[in-house]
């Protein structure tokens, strides 16, 4: 570690790779808004040329995704090490995990229906993290030193990124059912309505998302027993209920409670989904708040 | 606390009238049904939170005083609501033990449930298939075709029981039993982590370079043991300090002053009469003792200085540990002079590796490693307050009451000294030298028996999720129609290869046919 060369040249291309990223982030956003509104469009000609639109989202949300990757990479080569050591960096290979753990999911076709929420949802990440979160490329302090950084930390990525896309269609599978909607008949909310009649059955929506949650959970678990083994070697202490350590157990028994709910008569459905959406919410107030506001020891983020 | 419905307990006694075994069996399966263990598990989740907002005791004592000074009128109520010890309070304890009660109240009886199935054949065919989450029907003249499909399935490595009219196969009996073994793993992770705090222990201490630690209860600066935890069992090893290089960087600009790496050189004797082994301990890679493992969980400057009064005696002299006050190492230091004539006196001190002068005219450091070293002191006479007995904290000196006689307002202005210089002190109190510099390594000794056992109760909780999670049980039944045979498939969880299974199981009938 003592002989690190920084390439502060190459991080600055990394930042303009992302920046280009969401520029087509958002291309791809509004093409999908567009597809969705042209596919619960009343007019049968529409609705035909709804699969061609979403063709063009998808390669455009490839490119963006390409664009995203090489941002990343750079960033680590940039550094020399895995470019996941402060929140900056946490967050443009989160929202990149998550594009990419998307795309590899597209396959099932009703998965598709989220690509709106995933696409802003990436938009929105890299937008804090290069505007609040940005630190200049820098060495790994020694306590994250440790081959333990890329195991823990890619594990909890992985975890992150399954848990959105659970929290996506849980979310669509709430709006789907929600009941007020249905009824109302104000003019304003009919076009909402429609676009809500061509998602996936809610059925559907919630097998998935339970699968989603439930790779999640094996890897929230893994991440916690890692977090541990280290914790033990950098800290002395295999669990000392730092903030994170307690963040990380409380959306561990979350997401406990929500697979237990899946399978409790009169929890699952609705009171299940909104648990994945107390979990998720739990896990973006673990990433943002905790690591901003909150004394302890995994002050990782890199900004004073 | 189980993954499966179809046990709660608690709905098989709804008779309006109970005995007290009555209650106590409704009790029973309310504690162990699965709604309650949902429950329990959310409070456990909402009930940890206030540990994360309020400084804890566990891991930050200091927090926790500094909380009490800031808010004197509602720390003491919270306090006697365990907000400061949460994960060890009453409330917090009751919520975990109680999920552990259902949990095993859970899985005893599942476990004889799943014995007993493990060891009898699939479940007879239902009457009626058509309402399956997979079904289909084929007309159909072929014969055998029961015995062909029985055949297909055992291939597939379901377990069949077949009949004149019907095959009923069952498969995935491993995931209740990784279900199982997850939960009652959990429960061992819970027995080794009480046993271990009650085993353990963790003890601190800091070594100046050249300073070496012995381990028995004086060696420590401070010593945490469980309960029962026997100090005789110490190992009596010996570690010295023999040398701390910290490397900071100097090379990347926009890195400059970043700590890259953190080296304690030690010598270790396993025994008082072992020869001595040189060593290094590094942040994350500890050195492990007998009985014990040494940590490296922090560092600072120690300058020696020597304090003489106006004859010349020695009043002290050695070196004082300063505390790090932020990136750059600017550190603060207290001396106590209680011992001094004419007067008692402390020196509250600063050091900074390498000086800087802000706006304001105050030092700081402007880089973590002694470029350009400078000590400041300011003075402080009166009574130190240690010769009543009352044990007080090396590090912080108690200026309430004492009169500053350089620095600050004093009237004289702070003393500073180079390294090798000699400086006079205010009112005659003597002279302060700086000798040297050294550097000192936060040394932390832990050593808990039972971490191997928790860690390897989580793996096989690990284990048991993994297979439970994702291994499908499924059901498949088959049976004779008048006009040929129908198929049917039902599994725990929603399963989408299960029409697929119908369909490879008719697929395999053709193959053969031909």
């Amino acid at each position: 570690m003592k002989d690190v060369m920084l390439n502060p040249v190459l991080d600055r291309y990394s930042l303009v790779a992302i920046f280009a990223a969401m520029a087509i982030y958002t291309v791809a956003f509004l093409v999908f808004v567009w597809h969705l509104s042209r596919l619960s469009s009343t007019s049968k000609k529409m609705q035909k040329s709804a699969p061609k639109l979403e063709r063009s989202a998808l390669f455009i949300l490839i490119t963006a995704v390409l664009f995203h990757g090489a941002g990343v990479v750079m960033r680590g080569v940039a550094a020399s090490r895995v470019p996941w050591a402060n929140m900056y960096e946490f967050s443009i290979t989160g929202s990149f995990v998550i594009v990419a753990i998307f795309l590899f999911a597209w396959f099932v076709k009703e998965i598709r229906v989220i690509a709106v929420l995933v696409t802003g949802f990436a938009l929105l990440v890299l937008g804090a993290a290069t505007t609040n979160f940005y630190v200049q490329v820098k060495t790994l302090m020694p306590a994250l030193q440790s081959y333990w950084l890329v195991i823990h930390v890619t594990v909890a990525v992985l975890a992150t990124a399954f848990f959105n896309i659970a929290a996506a269609l849980a979310v669509a599978y709430l709006l789907r059912n929600w009941g007020r909607l249905k009824k109302s008949k104000a003019p304003a909310l009919q076009l909402v309505k429609r676009v809500l009649s061509v998602f996936p059955e809610s059925k559907k929506l919630e097998s998935l998302s339970y699968r989603f949650n439930m790779i999640g959970f094996i890897l929230w678990t893994f991440t916690l027993v890692a977090g541990a083994v280290w914790a033990e070697r950098a800290w002395h202490r295999y669990w000392g209920w730092d903030t994170k350590e307690v963040w990380t157990f409380i959306i561990w028994t979350i997401y406990a409670g929500y697979l237990h709910a899946t399978a409790t008569r009169g929890w699952t459905g609705a009171r299940a989904a909104w648990l994945s959406l107390v979990g998720f919410a739990a896990i973006l107030f673990n990433f943002t708040i905790v690591n901003l506001f909150f004394k302890g020891l995994h002050v990782y983020s890199g900004l004073k | 606390m189980s993954l499966r419905s179809d046990v709660t307990h608690g709905d098989e006694i709804r008779s309006p009238k109970l005995g007290p075994a009555g209650w106590a069996r409704w009790i029973w399966g309310q504690i162990t049904s699965m709604r309650t263990a949902l429950l329990l598990l959310l409070l456990l989740a909402v009930a940890a939170i206030p540990g994360s907002l309020l400084p804890q005791r566990s891991s930050d004592p200091n927090g926790v005083t500094a909380y009490f000074q800031a808010n004197p009128t509602t720390a003491p109520t919270l306090d006697k609501l365990q907000a400061f010890d949460v994960y060890s309070s009453a409330w917090f304890s009751s919520i975990y033990l109680l999920l552990f009660i259902s949990l095993i109240g859970c899985v005893l009886p599942r476990t004889r449930h799943h014995w007993d199935a493990l060891r009898s054949e699939p479940i007879d065919t239902p009457r009626s298939l058509k309402r399956f989450p997979a079904y289909l029907a084929k007309p159909s003249k072929q014969a055998g075709v029961l015995e062909n499909f029985a055949e297909q399935l055992r291939r597939m490595r379901f377990r069949v029981k077949v009949t004149k009219t019907s095959v009923s196969a069952e498969k995935g009996y491993v995931r209740e039993t990784g279900n199982l073994l997850f939960h009652v793993s959990l429960i061992g992770v819970l027995i080794s982590v009480g046993i271990g705090g009650a085993t353990s222990f963790s003890g601190q201490r800091v070594l100046v370079e050249g300073e070496s630690f012995v381990n028995n209860l004086a060696g420590y600066d401070s010593f945490s043991p469980g309960v029962w935890f026997d100090s005789k069992t110490l190992q009596p090893f010996n570690v010295k300090l023999d040398k701390f290089v910290a490397t900071f960087d100097l090379r990347n600009k926009t890195n400059i002053g970043t700590p890259l790496d953190f080296e304690a050189f030690v010598s270790l004797r396993e025994t008082p009469t072992s020869k001595p082994v040189a060593s290094k301990i590094r942040v994350n890679y500890p050195l492990e003792a007998p009985g014990a493992n040494i940590y490296l969980t922090g560092n600072g400057y120690a300058p020696v200085l020597t304090f003489r009064d106006k004859d010349g005696n020695i009043s002290f002299s050695g070196p004082v540990i300063y505390m790090p006050q932020d990136a750059n190492y600017t550190s603060l230091g207290v001396i106590k002079l209680p011992d001094a004539k004419p007067n008692q006196f402390g020196v509250l001190s600063f050091f900074y590796p390498t000086k800087a002068v802000l706006k304001t005219g105050a030092f700081t450091s402007g880089y973590p490693a002694p470029v350009d070293p400078l000590v400041s002191m300011n003075v402080y006479v009166g009574d130190l307050g240690l010769d009543n007995g009352i044990p007080s904290n090396v590090f912080s000196l108690q200026v309430h009451g004492l009169k500053q006689v350089a620095g600050g307002k004093s009237g004289t202005k702070a003393l500073t000294l180079e390294l090798g210089e000699t400086k006079q002190l205010p009112q005659e109190l003597g002279t302060v030298t700086w000798d040297g510099l050294k550097r000192y390594a936060s040394l932390d000794i832990d050593y808990n028996p039972m971490q191997v056992w928790i860690f390897l109760f989580a793996v096989l909780a690990f284990i048991g999720l993994i297979t439970s999670l994702l291994t499908p049980r499924r059901r498949v039944f088959a049976r004779k129609t008048e006009t040929g045979y129908e198929l049917a498939g039902m599994a725990k969880n929603d399963d989408p290869r299960l029409q697929g299974i119908l369909e490879e199981l008719v697929l395999g009938l053709k193959v053969r046919k031909k």
